[in-house]
């Protein structure tokens, strides 16, 4: 169901958490609320969970107005950074909560959780309790918790904060996946562009308690608003007021007219991709993103002085 | 302790040991000094006829009303104490309201407070002369001199240890996996009884072991309002006192050998239940609601 929220704003104390906010969010849609730490959008998300109640403002789920229906009647499901399991119970039991305070038969109650215990590739673990699970299996535990009750919009903390890199890229391969298989609208909150690009079908950039633009990956990457998201979506040269992207600066074998000359400082090889860090001729400090074939053909090397041609540069007002 | 660790062969080494050892000796014959051999004493001293008069002592009719009426505290006191105590822990730990400190503070005033202190307190205020004492006596409720007032001194004294227990133990755990309870459709009580009593039931059931010991062998607050009457207000502290001073060693040995047998099946109850949950639920060990550990 879509998501609306209109003309937020939260403080705690004397911090403004949110400032004003307007989001809409399509029936079905991915979106990602990506930020830096404080920025507000894990605040956002359990406002819109009821998990807090905004200072102003109102939120509506489908056509239903619900500032200020309660979280438990609000029929979202919410996954925690930390997973939250209930440690006392088995992963069975953890999954079958929301059924079972509903008073659903019990064997409506088992078919559900052995349905989901299976989306999520848990079958044989369903007599664990969560103390003997990992990180990323107590995570798709959770995941099959919230989504037990068939909800109308499924949210997620930093669903993948506090995995390890590998799980992390597992886990957001099969969260795109499972996206696609139950349609359900889902928002998640992610301080990782990456995450953010790789997962999300609409990405909202959030910074200080307000959004600085909301779109499609491509679209924020290729066209950002403003410094801001420029430099927060992929990563970003800055000369003075002006912004290049690293991947825009070419290597050139040799000079003309519109190159310019500079030094290598250091060389990075991170796989296929190589890092060339540059020092311009009037002294200013750049990086280079080219591939591997490039350095080995151009035989690229620290302390060298190359052609560089830079793009022009994007300066906001 | 690990006594399997392998030796270290470091020059401090064998004066790092010596002065283990000389810890332990330490802290071993404090214990046995100031616990175990008094302890041990009063064992020795009760059965040292033989058991014949250690059971006419024990069935005497006071004995058995003393030896009833500390159960009857007990069973009365503890669940007040259990409910209030987590209700307590529960409003200090998730509740926001003005007045938190000072609520925090008010719940250890029992702890500070001399027992003798508080019995006089509840004469003053449940007593003939006291404020409730005109109406309550017209209305023939005996507080002060009876087992109501017992009943009182003895929930006063025990009130913190279930609050102080569980409090920790809440604020360890968290709000998350409550937050999650809600967001599923439980309601405040379900979370309650389905999420938060099974996480914080280590704390509570510590609290619970430790006002139990505290409510049987309460005396100074108890001794204040009972009035101390024989075959009436006296349960077991009292009854071994009164022995005491009646030169009837055996009466005041027994009794006292009933009582820490008393405390003793506390523990061992709360031991073993623990235990046997442990086993059913084949819980990893990764918890810190380890009672051992509170």
């Amino acid at each position: 169901m879509a998501i609306e929220v209109r003309d937020v704003t939260k403080r705690f104390g004397t911090f403004t958490a949110l400032d004003d906010v307007c989001l809409r969010v399509g029936d079905g849609a991915l979106t990602a609320l990506l930020g830096p730490s404080g920025s507000g959008k894990s605040t956002l998300l359990r406002i819109i969970a009821g998990l807090e109640t905004p200072d102003s403002g109102s939120v509506s789920i489908g056509e239903e107005e619900v500032t200020s229906t309660p979280a438990r009647t609000r029929g979202v499901g919410f996954v925690f950074q930390h997973y939250a399991p209930f440690k006392h119970m088995t992963v069975a039991d953890n999954v079958a909560f929301g059924l079972k305070v509903r008073r659903r038969p019990k064997a409506e109650v088992r078919e559900r959780v052995a349905e989901l215990l299976a989306l999520v590739r848990l079958d044989g673990l369903a007599q664990r309790y969560p103390s003997q699970l990992s990180g990323g299996q107590q995570q798709r535990m959770a995941l099959a918790r919230a989504l037990a009750p068939q909800p109308k919009v499924l949210l997620l903390d930093e669903p993948f904060g506090a995995l390890d890199a590998q799980v992390r890229a597992e886990l957001r391969e099969w969260l795109r996946r499972l996206h696609e298989e139950i349609h359900v609208t889902t928002i998640f909150v992610t301080h990782d562009q990456e995450e953010a690009m790789e997962v999300a079908e609409q990405i909202v950039v959030m910074n200080a308690g307000r959004i600085e633009q909301a779109g499609a990956p491509r679209e924020l990457y290729e066209a950002p608003r403003n410094e801001f998201v420029m430099s927060f979506v992929g990563p970003v040269n800055r000369l003075g007021d002006a912004f290049l992207r690293p991947h825009d600066i070419q290597i050139l074998s040799h000079p003309d007219e519109s190159s310019t000359e500079a030094l290598v400082r250091r060389v990075v090889h991170l796989g296929f991709e190589v890092r060339v860090e540059l020092t311009l001729q009037d002294g200013r400090d750049v990086w280079a993103q080219v591939t591997r074939e490039t350095t080995q053909e151009l035989e690229v090397e620290e302390g060298q002085i190359l052609a560089v041609r830079l793009p022009a540069p994007r300066v906001f007002a | 302790m690990s006594t399997e660790t392998p030796r270290s062969s470091a020059p401090g080494g064998s004066s790092t040991k010596a002065s283990r050892l000389g810890l332990r000796t330490v802290a071993l014959g404090y214990l046995a000094l100031l616990l175990l051999l008094p302890l041990a004493m009063i064992f020795y001293r009760t059965f040292e006829h033989g058991l014949a008069p250690v059971w006419k002592a024990m069935t005497e009719p006071n004995a058995m009303h003393a030896f009833w009426l500390s159960i009857e505290l007990v069973a009365i006191a503890v669940p007040l104490n259990t409910v209030f105590g987590i209700g307590i822990a529960l409003l200090l730990e998730r509740g926001s309201f003005r007045g938190r400190g000072v609520l925090g503070l008010v719940i250890d005033l029992p702890f500070a407070i001399s027992p003798i202190v508080v019995g006089l307190a509840l004469v003053l205020v449940y007593g003939q002369v006291g404020w409730f004492g005109t109406w309550l006596s017209e209305h023939g409720i005996d507080v002060i001199f009876s087992v109501p007032g017992m009943v009182l001194a003895t929930a006063f004294v025990s009130l913190p240890f279930v609050a102080r227990e569980t409090i920790p133990v809440l604020r360890e755990l968290g709000t998350d996996a409550e937050q999650a309870a809600a967001t599923l459709g439980a309601n405040a009580w379900q979370t309650f009884w389905r999420v938060t009593l099974p996480a914080i039931r280590w704390g509570v059931v510590y609290g619970v072991v430790l006002t139990t010991a505290r409510a049987l062998g309460e005396f100074g607050a108890v001794s204040v309002v009972s009035g101390r009457i024989e075959g009436q207000t006296q349960q077991l502290p009292l009854y071994v006192q009164d022995r005491f001073e009646n030169f009837d060693a055996t009466g005041a040995y027994t009794a006292a050998v009933v009582l820490a047998l008393l405390a003793l099946a506390t523990l061992l109850a709360m031991n073993l239940l623990t235990r046997r949950t442990r086993a059913r639920s084949k819980l990893a060990p990764a918890s810190n609601l380890n009672p051992e550990v509170i």
